[in-house]
């Protein structure tokens, strides 16, 4: 099973967008698009003809399947429903987080290949995000690692069941925020709009059309899931199945369902009560985010827990 | 016997090399790379010799009584010997043809040979008046290639440049004059035998000394400032040897002198490290973020890298310090990993960059643009560097990253507080460093290859020859073999940390990287071969559910207006734009808008734009020391009037006042 788990986040992300989308309409008053919307969306994006710009090179062609491949890979390092990845050998969260910036790295090439103004745009504003959030995702957690004694996921994961201190807390906090910037989801980002002005991932893959989108948009659910699977990993670990015995694993699967929901939840509700800020004033958001994180590591250190 | 063979056959045939540069034929210039190329194979196996065998003394050359020049080799020389001759290979066969049509190419073959050359003489001397002679040699040498293009700027820069770098000798020559007072040595093993007679203050005069003067060449910051100006004139595979290998000999003085000759200090030695590298790495890829030009890119993210290494350095240093051997020497080894990986990738890029440069005749990233299409391998080649750079998996900056932040993180095993949380803000720092590269080179790689062509120039840009990819084609391989196999990059670096630190790290296990105590584990083979599989079966995927679709190609979005012109790209000063202005605090930019009108205020005729940030450290550290320094000079300058009379009655009053005081 610990083989296989990472085939749940791929085959369920869409569906974890879904239902953030239905949740969002729900709070906001509307009825929204059904929660299998995503799938359907990929469906028809990969039966479509495809229209690529004379200006690009290889590397746009290439970009997809690198940001699809890395983004399945990052998946496959975290443990889903028990405690051990069959591919924790391949790296920790260390690994994790630059096996995204890889990623990142290409879909902003992607973005300045067309040579038109948005694409740049998307690139220029996406690393300066990622130059924001990426320390304070470290910081957050470099506190986890430091207090498990390993940067090993299963290794973070084994070493306590909940939150229990006030390190872990403010870590918390600060990852969230860095999912809400990674994920691009409002105040950072807008991830319902194609409005010049205010677009960050969505300028970045604007050229794309065809299978190519849908295996963008498909790495952009998984990311977001892969994200989500970390925060409950590290930090509320509890319920996950620590042996292959079936009823455990059905148990653990039921919690991660709920776990899932809960993040959703949460992501819903953030998108529905916050406006998006200026560009300009994330420095301040994220900044405080980054505080947290830093906080939470001295706590650590100091306190010892 | 036989190890030391190779040794000598090196040198002779780089001094052959140097030799044939000499000689006035058009024809003959090949054999100047051709000789330092085998030379540097002969070296690369001395170089393994060191490394696995017993260290090797040669027979010393007495000049006085007191100086001999004498070279030894031992496990940390041979790491250096291995990773010089490494670089040297690749920027061999490159300079082939990218010298071709210099003015003064045999000058520079000449050069070129005794550059590497002292580079080798440096790591491989035994006492401290060999040292010092090798060390010259390269500061003279590099001096040359510096002014090499022999106009104003280049000039400048030279003097700059030769300034700066006798202010790290002078520097080194204190601390090795304090090191002979106390031990009565020259030759390092006697210094490290006697090093019972310091004590710790003096020990730590020789620590601030080796930083200062040994961080000159290294380019920590402040003491950066040559770099920039340096790079920018100096002929771009010499480049590539300055950033790759000569700015190491200064983290080869720092490990030689602090960690092996003096053994080991008290801890702040190690958080001052940390801080320095860290402030380095930070500094250092912001102020190369905002550049436009390439080479000056290039220049600023090797003080980065420095800093990088630096951190890794510092790490070993507070581990040794507190007794911790085993975890000293996975910090040393992460640095000393760093140290090949730079030399690599920093080549490449340099190489991919002269490429660049020699075809489009700029420097700028402004003027480049579509060069994917043009130069698809120099591009393919530099798009590897950035990569590796930018510590992405599968290549080697991210294996040797990895490491640090490791070493970093297992700070926290430190007893004192101070180290547990200043190593934890070194790897926060390192991250943070990290996402700032990664913009940086995607700034680089983006804005000059791809898109459209932002100049005729670019337009009609030639692939380099076929010696210059072959060059850059070896390093790029060398990037992607260590990111792979870390494996072959440890193992021959693995005795050069057990030689300083006293203990290995075993970070092998079983074929995957392991931190020893800690369940951490990488496996970038695994990750590769995982990611092609997925690769393979994703078009399967895509193919059975989307079937087979065909591919339009036409123009990019352009709102409905048609139309797009290379100048409505983004440009690589709009790219930096939002950082510009998060980082004001460091960068002060400042800008100035000149309008002038037909008829004003309506008719504007013409508006200049211009933009530059404040260069803090020279406006504020050098310029008020280099006018204190004139000021002195114009005082002093009153004694010299140029009148005889004059300087015998100076003589007439110094004899006086000996006369007074002397009885």
């Amino acid at each position: 099973m610990d083989y296989f788990q990472f085939l749940i986040i791929i085959f369920f992300s869409p569906l974890v967008n879904g239902v953030i989308k239905k949740l969002k309409a729900n709070m906001q008053g509307r009825k929204g698009p059904g929660v299998l919307q995503p799938y359907y969306d990929l469906l028809r994006l990969f039966k479509k003809d495809m229209v690529v710009s004379k200006v690009t090179s290889w590397v746009f062609k290439a970009t997809p399947y690198i940001v699809f491949v890395s983004t399945i890979a990052a998946a496959a390092i975290v443990p889903v429903i028990t405690v051990r990845s069959g591919y924790g050998v391949m790296g920790d969260v260390i690994a994790l987080i630059y096996i995204f910036a890889l990623a990142r790295f290409f879909m902003a090439l992607a973005g300045l290949d067309a040579g038109t103004g948005f694409g740049g745009e998307g690139s220029s504003r996406e690393m300066t995000v990622a130059i924001l959030v990426e320390p304070m995702m470290m910081l957050a957690l470099f506190t986890a690692a430091i207090s498990a004694g390993s940067t090993n996921i299963t290794g973070i994961l084994s070493a306590q069941n909940v939150v229990y201190s006030p390190s872990h807390l403010l870590a918390l906090a600060a990852f969230i925020v860095a999912i809400i910037a990674e994920t691009g989801r409002v105040p950072v980002d807008n991830p319902d709009t194609h409005l010049e002005l205010t677009m960050i991932h969505e300028g970045m893959i604007l050229e794309y059309s065809g299978k190519y989108l849908a295996l963008m948009e498909w790495a952009h659910y998984i990311k977001q899931m892969v994200l989500f699977t970390l925060a409950v990993d590290i930090f509320f670990p509890a319920g996950i199945a620590r042996d292959f015995a079936a009823s455990g694993l059905l148990l653990s699967l039921v919690v991660y369902g709920a776990k899932m929901l809960g993040m959703a939840i949460l992501m819903a509700a953030v998108e529905s009560t916050r406006a998006k800020v200026r560009f300009f004033r994330l420095p301040s958001i994220l900044g405080g985010a980054f505080v947290l994180a830093f906080l939470s590591l001295v706590t650590h250190i100091m306190m010892g827990k | 016997m036989e190890t030391e063979q190779y040794f000598f056959s090196g040198i002779l045939l780089f001094l052959i090399g140097a030799a044939t540069a000499l000689i006035p034929s058009r024809k003959i210039k090949t054999t100047a790379y051709l000789f330092p190329f085998l030379g540097a194979l002969s070296f690369l196996i001395f170089g393994l010799y060191l490394s696995f065998r017993a260290p090797v003394q040669f027979a010393s050359i007495p000049v006085s009584s007191v100086f001999q020049f004498s070279f030894r080799g031992d496990a940390l020389s041979g790491f250096f010997v291995i990773v010089i001759s490494l670089l040297t290979l690749a920027v061999s066969i490159y300079s082939i043809g990218f010298t071709r049509e210099f003015k003064y190419a045999g000058f520079m073959g000449l050069l070129y040979n005794i550059l590497v050359l002292s580079l080798y003489a440096v790591v491989l001397s035994a006492d401290a008046f060999t040292f010092l002679i090798s060390w010259e040699t390269m500061a003279i040498s590099s001096y040359f290639l510096v002014t090499f293009e022999r106009n104003d700027k280049s000039a400048r820069a030279g003097l700059f440049y030769a300034m700066m770098t006798h202010i790290g000798t002078a520097f080194i020559i204190v601390l090795f004059f304090i090191l002979y007072r106390a031990t009565g040595r020259m030759d390092f093993e006697g210094m490290k035998a006697g090093m019972a007679n310091l004590s710790p203050e003096l020990k730590s005069v020789i620590f601030i000394c080796s930083v200062i003067g040994f961080g000159t060449k290294a380019g920590i910051i402040p003491l950066h400032t040559w770099i920039p100006r340096a790079y920018r004139v100096v002929p771009s595979n010499i480049a590539a040897l300055m950033s790759g290998l000569m700015v190491k000999m200064g983290v080869y003085g720092i490990i030689r002198i602090c960690m092996d000759v003096v053994g080991q200090g008290p801890e702040w030695w190690g958080i001052a490290l940390i801080a320095v590298g860290a402030v380095s790495a930070l500094l250092g890829i912001l102020y190369a973020l905002i550049e436009n030009d390439m080479k000056l890119f290039l220049a600023y993210s090797s003080v980065e890298n420095i800093g990088i290494i630096l951190l890794g350095v510092g790490a070993a240093m507070l581990f040794k310090s507190n007794g911790l051997y085993a975890l000293s020497s996975i910090a040393l080894a992460a640095a000393l990993f760093h140290v090949v990986n730079h030399a690599l990738f920093k080549g490449v890029l340099f190489l991919g960059a002269g490429s660049v440069i020699n075809s489009l005749r700029t420097r700028t990233m402004e003027e480049m643009g579509g060069l994917a299409k043009t130069m698809p391998f120099t591009s393919v080649f530099f798009l590897v560097g950035s990569l590796a750079i930018c510590a992405l998996p599968p290549f080697n900056g991210f294996v040797s990253e990895w490491l640090t932040y490791q070493a970093l993180l297992l700070g926290y095993q430190a007893p004192s507080v101070t180290a547990k949380i200043v190593s934890p803000l070194g790897g926060a720092a390192l991250a943070l460093t990290g996402a700032i590269a990664a913009a940086g080179f995607v700034k680089a790689f983006g804005i000059s290859f791809l898109g459209m062509p932002r100049s005729t120039q670019a337009r009609e840009a030639r692939e380099a020859s076929p010696t210059m990819i072959a060059g850059m084609a070896l390093l790029a391989v060398l990037c992607l073999v260590f990111g792979v196999f870390p494996r072959a990059a440890l193992t021959i670096l693995q005795p050069a940390v057990f030689s300083v630190t006293g203990a290995s790290a075993m970070l092998i296990h079983q074929g995957v990287l392991v931190i020893p105590q800690t369940s951490a584990a990488l496996s970038p083979v695994a990750m590769l071969i995982t990611m092609i599989v997925l690769f393979l079966a994703a078009l399967v995927f895509i193919r059975i559910v989307g079937g087979k679709r065909k591919t339009v190609y036409a123009d990019s979005w352009d709102c409905g207006i048609p139309g797009l012109t290379p100048r409505m790209q983004y440009t690589a000063t709009a790219f930096t734009k939002p950082l510009r202005l998060i980082y004001k605090r460091i960068y002060l930019p400042s800008r100035d808008i000149k309008v002038s009108y037909l008829i004003k205020p309506f008719f504007v005729k013409s508006i200049r734009y211009g933009g530059e940030i404040t260069p803090f450290f020279e406006r504020y550290v050098y310029e008020p020391v280099t006018r204190f320094v004139h000021t002195l000079a114009s005082r002093v300058k009153l004694l010299q009037s140029g009148s005889l009379q004059l300087y015998l009655g100076y003589i007439l009053l110094t004899l006086i006042v000996l006369l007074i005081f002397g009885t």
